[in-house]
């Protein structure tokens, strides 16, 4: 493609951007702020209340933290529903709640935007997080701090809603860090377990780095454009300097790289499954770690104008899909193999939010089905834990589907649904996005094909080691049981969205939905004709399907991981060496580096301040002894000087 | 005038040659007294050379001031004496390092 078609594209594309316009709130969109403060009271009560009535509180406080997100569920299904009756140009609806800070020019609103895109995420985030709430009544009813738990997830919960309420950046990074202190303190939340406390240290130092990218992401914004605000700058964005908005473009996707777990910052993702199965459930599957994502589509004007950042998006999502396909084909933890699934799905979103206009839609559309059928199979593997004594290793498992027909038929359909099993919702959001990237680049297309076939070969392998075979890898004392129905009905709710999350692809209701936010992707004509494409997907997805049933299920699954393996599956099987890269490339020259400069400051520093101190006192030490006590050495001393000054004055006078 | 001048530049530097020699306090005291008055005979010298009366003036400054010095510095003395039976300077070396 030559310089001229890229540029004519590119503008072509400037002209496609919609401008955030925000209408002013009014009737039930007041409410707004409700569904943030519900859950902020939620966490206020529980986590501040155990002071004044602490015995009550941890009776009733799981009900207080799930009815304050169930609340605020229901609001955002009014507002939806609200939104729905509304024409597209009135769609996006912006209310100013109090002045957060006014320091010179610089006027930074608690600005809340409701709008199509952030409408879909406070019912994913209500949604399942209700669920999860629900869901978590049960999983945490042993554990005695049940209630600093449940304060813990509505603080979360809150933080994520005004992560994508928030109308200017700087509300967005309130959330942004909101959710990462959530993140920590939950991954940590059973700290007295070592590797648990060390797990949340890492993510909350590694997303410090994703963090660094973001906060000067809007610095630059603030030189650039002199605010934060979506309306002002997605109006202002086209006439920045392509540099600035190169910058512009790479700063926000280190910020999401961090936040999503993607190829660099990946390697926090797979130990934060040391928290509780809800959390992992909720916060790093289908919320938090999906914010890197909403953050690029809502920076779309920023994107839109930069195809260097598209194109390192579109990278680091491709490498990063199949990256964490292949941790999830040699996990043997059962969370650690869905975390892998994770990366690479949020891999598949970030693709196609890289794509562009054409993308956009599509990105949420599989976040939102995988924010279902990965919370339905995070939920199910705590099922199958919590009948296993928490055990989570697979070659443990076998054969549990006869013990626990609720958990195993609901993980089936998430199962289903993500290896894109036709008719579910996985099937219709992965294929789409595969049919995308292949109508914008073959090469980045196969990728994604061939992650869908890896897919199905982990996805497969992990039903066949939980739920099929038979019992012999089971621990002695090992008693199955199915869970209590407060933990078997969020399973079942989300194991129906699962399976109809693809009728929001219904006559393409998401695409137009989002239309006012992403903007009307010009029709580009796939390569190939879509159903070929579709029947491809399917294909490798069974191809994977097959492998592993010929290479797990068919086989001896062996109670202790065998040693004697390839190089491909030790590797896998060390996360692809991501902390020894991490280890090599940053803290190892991190140390030396600092060690260096301690030595330096030793030596250089404080040498020449010791040194400078030592050699005074010396010099002192030997001119305290001319003070010797006898008269007469003084008034020679003084005859000496006054001799000097003679002398001096008369060679002033004389020269 | 050149005669008033050396005889001043004389007894300063026997009044200082004795400072620096002699240990009994009484002694060094007086040299010091010497230079006052070698000091004191200069001034009026040259007071008489310029023809103006500053030079006598200051004389009579330094007159009063060794006055009140050889009151205080004699007490000094007699204490010191009293408590150490010695009047030599360099016994009274406490005051040191």
């Amino acid at each position: 493609m030559t310089l001229d078609a890229i540029l004519l594209a590119s503008s072509e594309a400037a002209s496609e951007i919609p401008v955030v316009h925000p209408v002013a709130a009014e009737g039930v969109f007041t409410w707004l702020w409700l569904i943030i403060a519900l859950p902020l009271a939620g966490a206020a009560v529980l986590l501040l209340g155990g002071a004044v009535a602490k015995g009550a509180l941890d009776k009733v406080g799981h009900w207080i933290g799930t009815a304050s997100a169930a609340g605020s569920f229901v609001l955002s299904l009014i507002l939806f529903i609200a939104l729905l009756g509304r024409g597209e140009e009135e769609r996006q609806i912006g209310q100013h709640l109090f002045t957060w800070f006014q320091v010179g020019g610089l006027d930074v609103g608690m600005d809340l935007l409701y709008d199509p895109l952030s409408a879909l995420f406070l019912l994913l985030i209500t949604g399942v997080g209700s669920l999860i709430h629900v869901y978590s009544i049960g999983y945490m009813e042993h554990d005695d701090r049940r209630r600093r738990f449940f304060g813990y997830l509505n603080l979360f919960v809150a933080a994520m809603l005004v992560l994508v309420l928030g109308a200017n950046y700087l509300v967005v990074f309130l959330g942004w860090e909101g959710v990462g202190l959530a993140s920590y303190l939950l991954i940590g939340f059973w700290q007295h377990k070592h590797s648990a406390a060390a797990a949340a240290k890492k993510a909350f130092v590694i997303n410090r780095v994703g963090d660094i990218g973001l906060s000067l992401a809007i610095a630059l914004m603030f030189t650039t454009f002199g605010t934060t605000d979506f309306a002002a700058i997605s109006e202002q964005a086209s006439g920045a300097s392509q540099a600035t908005l190169n910058a512009l473009g790479l700063l926000l996707l280190l910020g999401a790289c961090g936040k999503s777990a993607q190829v660099p910052l990946q390697a926090w993702l797979l130990d934060a499954m040391e928290g509780p199965t809800p959390v992992s459930a909720l916060i790093h599957a289908a919320t938090m770690v999906t914010a890197g994502v909403y953050l690029v589509v809502r920076s779309n004007f920023i994107y839109e104008l930069t195809p260097v950042a598209q194109t390192v998006v579109v990278i680091v999502a491709t490498v990063t899909l199949l990256w964490g396909a292949i941790l999830g084909c040699a996990k043997d933890d059962i969370k650690k193999a869905l975390a892998g699934s994770t990366m690479s799905q949020i891999g598949y979103m970030m693709l196609a939010a890289g794509l562009g206009v054409a993308g956009y839609p599509f990105a949420i559309f599989h976040l939102l089905t995988h924010g279902f059928f990965k919370a339905n199979m995070f939920l199910g593997a705590g099922s199958v834990m919590h009948g296993m004594n928490d055990d989570v290793d697979m070659r443990h498992y076998g054969g549990l589907r006869n013990y626990m027909p609720v958990t195993f038929l609901t993980f089936a359909m998430g199962y289903l649904a993500i290896i894109g099993f036709p008719g579910f919702s996985g099937f219709f959001s992965k294929d789409k996005i595969i049919e995308t990237a292949l109508a914008e680049n073959w090469i980045i297309g196969l990728c994604a094909l061939l992650g869908a076939g890896i897919t199905g070969f982990y996805m497969t392998r992990l039903m066949l080691m939980t739920f099929f075979g038979d019992t012999s890898r089971w621990d002695k004392d090992a008693h199955p049981h199915e869970s209590p129905h407060v933990m078997t009905v969020p399973l079942i709710v989300l194991a129906a969205l699962s399976v109809l999350g693809g009728v929001l692809l219904l006559g393409d209701f998401v695409v137009e939905f989002l239309a006012p936010v992403t903007g009307v992707a010009e029709h580009h004509e796939p390569p190939l004709p879509a159903i070929v494409i579709t029947l491809m997907v399917v294909a490798v997805v069974a191809i994977g399907v097959a492998a592993a049933w010929f290479l797990v299920g068919k086989r001896e699954i062996p109670r202790v991981a065998p040693t004697e393996v390839s190089f491909a599956t030790r590797a896998a099987r060390a996360d692809l060496y991501g902390d020894a890269i991490n280890e090599g490339v940053v803290v190892a020259p991190g140390r030396a580096l600092v060690s260096g400069l301690t030595s330096f400051d030793r030596v250089g520093v404080d040498g020449v301040v010791e040194g400078g101190s030592l050699g005074v006192g010396a010099v002192s030490g030997a001119l305290r002894r001319v003070q010797n006590g006898f008269v007469r050495s003084y008034a020679l001393s003084l005859l000496g000087g006054a001799l000097l000054v003679v002398l001096a004055l008369l060679a002033v006078n004389l020269a | 005038m050149t005669e008033y001048i050396v005889l001043s530049a004389i007894l300063f530097t026997i009044g200082c040659v004795g400072v620096l020699t002699r240990r009994n306090a009484i002694v060094v005291f007086m040299c010091i007294e010497l230079m006052l008055n070698a000091c004191n005979l200069a001034l009026v010298t040259f007071a008489k050379q310029h023809g103006n009366l500053d030079g006598q003036i200051a004389a009579f400054f330094v007159m009063v001031v060794a006055a009140a010095e050889v009151v205080i510095g004699l007490a000094i003395i007699m204490t010191i004496f009293r408590t150490r039976r010695s009047a030599s300077v360099d016994d009274a070396s406490l005051l040191k390092y």
